[in-house]
């Protein structure tokens, strides 16, 4: 127990201590039992008593206590956002935990134990020794039908999905295909409905039967859920207009990789553009491994890889 | 030609030394001091003790000025600190009957037991600037009671005395609620209601007030009193089996009165709403009391139809600490999920081409 509350003057000249990777082990203790609670009825989402974190809500606080409960000190954590491990929040969140936790990080997809994303899932299949830990803004699928929370809770209860059923029939009645592009919700152990937080549709079949353990955490919402390691999820859709992922004309231009999820790139202000990996590393093992796109010039690849 | 968004580490750094520098300003002048912030911007650290939830004139003062001015930045910070700190046990519910009173009003009698007492109050200064202030010009010394006055009876107290007003809850033993330490679920009891409202966005709960007045949910209010000073904080200590005196805050405190038709439970009576905050905020205690009312349209059998009423819509978007986030969220890099749009927008254009084309 703490004695009194610091003063102005010893905050500004200590630096506090803070317990590894910074929660507190009472905290940690209710989240685990959050996360197991999660496992257990796969896509359920439970209720959690969320903390305030060092960083904003909205910017991955759910993903941070969910890697921050399970991390020991053997781990070894990647953070990636848009699938890149070098983009700003993504260098952020690993700089808290190497501050707070002192585990050793990596951008290796293969290297980590533990990976924190915001929406994308690693293009390279995960194994039974991971964890993929998914930042959620909002995890009610059902919520841009119905607002209310107390509504959608007894949705879930009754399993009364036909709303959702509704919409993706509407899209197809109006544009002839579902207009969902991310976030596009599944079913999961064919009971509930959840979403994969805002990911393309591209990765939704990675999360079908992978064997990866998935927790997702939504901070701002309080809520944590899970997909267990071999599970069925199932991308809703129907019989005669099934589920189909986005596909993309040419293969990346630095790695040739096809089949991979591409980020668009403005080349200038006359329509010149190209199309490069959004899974930074993929892209740059592939070209480790020789692989050369259209565009991927030797000395470029190099000052990228530095 | 592309290169890649590298060295994300080091701009981020650099941001960081930049914001630091244009936090200090001109360095040819003294950097402002926390006794200065607590002692003279004492209202902005009042409000960001009250959002933040922690009772800590010194360190809100840090939080001020740490966030350049930004209270809501200066309330983020505090929460995020007082949610590192160890829980030790819950005070007895603070006396204000027995607060030693800066000020205190009531606009429902002209005079009452314990008087009307100003305090120090914007109210009836003329809003002209004051050039002099740009300087430090002399002040006359303020004229004072010699002694504060304590235990002044509380205008709901009096009008309960008659019956006039519902009687406060009665005490039920039971532990209050913490939606810092549970996640709120809906229907929320009072004491959450009350925990979040107190915890909220000071502009929010105005403008819902305020729409309360307009139309949206009326509550036929009446400020039956507004008090501010300083209470004690009790709390029992197990190894002593007695309860002893912490210390002592400031706060705010707003009672409002308002009208009730009765129902076929209850008889016409006057009903309570309820507002409380640190330090000295009538504002936002006002507005809260003004909230608390509304939101208790269905436990005194009034239709819901106004947002204000509307628990599950006040209290998950009250928290301005939440709400900035998510908004400010916007800006992080969500260019996979707009490369998927795109992909979509620019398919539906090609096939309404298409199909204008094969038309004519």
């Amino acid at each position: 127990m703490n004695a009194l509350p610091p003063t102005a003057a010893t905050v500004a000249h200590d630096t506090p201590a803070y317990n590894f990777a910074y929660l507190d082990e009472q905290t940690k203790r209710m989240i685990r039992r959050a996360i197991l609670k999660g496992i257990a009825i796969p896509g359920y989402q439970v209720p959690f008593a969320s903390r305030e974190m060092p960083m904003p809500y909205g910017w991955g606080t759910g993903g941070v206590q969910v890697t921050a409960a399970v991390l020991g000190p053997d781990d070894v954590l990647k953070v990636i956002d848009q699938g890149a491990d070098d983009t700003t929040n993504a260098v952020a969140i690993r700089g808290f935990f190497r501050k707070t936790a002192g585990v050793r990080t990596t951008t290796h997809t293969a290297e980590a134990t533990v990976i924190q994303t915001r929406h994308r899932i690693p293009e390279a299949p995960l194994a039974e020794h991971q964890i993929l830990v998914y930042q959620v803004p909002i995890p009610e699928p059902l919520r841009f039908l119905e607002p209310r929370e107390t509504e959608t809770r007894t949705m879930h209860a009754l399993e009364e999905y036909g709303l959702m059923h509704v919409k993706l029939y509407e899209d197809i009645a109006r544009h002839g295909h579902i207009a969902t592009t991310y976030a596009y919700p599944v079913k999961v152990d064919g009971r509930y409905i959840m979403d994969p937080s805002p990911t393309p549709k591209f990765d939704n079949p990675k999360m079908h039967r992978s064997k990866a353990l998935q927790l997702f955490g939504a901070g701002r919402e309080k809520r944590i859920y899970a997909i267990p390691p071999h599970t069925d999820v199932v991308s809703l859709d129907f019989e005669d207009h099934p589920f189909k992922v986005q596909t993309f004309a040419q293969p990346c231009a630095l790695c040739a990789a096809e089949g991979v999820y591409l980020d668009e790139v403005l080349l200038d202000d006359k329509g010149g553009r190209m199309f490069v990996c959004s899974d930074t590393d993929n892209c740059e093992e592939r070209r480790a491994a020789g692989h050369r796109g259209a565009l991927a010039g030797d000395d470029i690849s190099r000052k990228d890889r530095s | 030609m592309y290169v890649a968004v590298k060295g994300g580490e080091r701009a981020i750094e650099n941001a960081h030394r930049l914001l630091a520098d244009e936090r200090r300003g001109d360095r040819t002048l003294p950097s402002i001091t926390l006794e200065q912030i607590a002692g003279q911007l004492s209202l902005a650290v009042d409000r960001v003790m009250a959002e933040g939830s922690l009772f800590d004139r010194d360190l809100a003062a840090l939080a001020v000025k740490q966030a350049r001015g930004d209270l809501i930045e200066a309330i983020f910070l505090i929460r995020a600190y007082r949610t590192t700190l160890p829980r030790f046990g819950a005070t007895h519910p603070i006396e204000t009957a027995a607060m030693r009173v800066r000020r205190r009003i009531s606009a429902t009698f002209k005079d009452l037991p314990g008087g009307q007492l100003l305090g120090p109050t914007f109210d009836y200064t003329h809003r002209l600037l004051d050039p002099d202030l740009a300087g430090d010009p002399d002040l006359p010394a303020p004229a004072l009671r010699p002694e504060l006055p304590t235990a002044m009876p509380r205008v709901t107290d009096l009008l309960g005395n008659e019956g006039l007003i519902e009687a406060d809850p009665a005490e039920t033993g039971e532990p209050v609620g913490d939606l810092t330490r549970e996640p709120l679920s809906f229907p929320a009891d009072r004491d959450l209601r009350l925990q979040g409202l107190a915890r909220g966005d000071e502009g929010y709960l105005l403008a819902l007030a305020y729409s309360t007045q307009r139309g949206y949910g009326r509550t036929h209010p009446f400020v039956g009193e507004i008090r501010m000073g300083e209470v004690e904080v009790e709390i029992d200590v197990p190894e002593l089996g007695f309860s002893v005196v912490i210390g002592r805050i400031t706060v705010t405190e707003c009672q409002m009165v308002n009208q009730f038709k009765g129902s076929a439970k209850a008889p016409p009576a006057f009903t309570r709403g309820y507002g409380l905050a640190f330090g000295h905020q009538e504002r936002k205690a006002m507005s809260m009391a003004l909230v608390d009312r509304s939101l208790r349209a269905g436990e005194l059998g009034e239709d819901r139809t106004a947002p204000a009423q509307d628990e599950e819509f006040v209290l998950s978007h009250c928290d301005n600490v939440q709400s900035t986030g998510f908004v400010e969220h916007l800006k992080l890099p969500h260019y996979v999920d707009f490369q998927a749009e795109l992909d979509l927008v620019r398919r539906m254009r090609t096939e309404v081409a298409e199909k204008r084309e094969a038309a004519e």
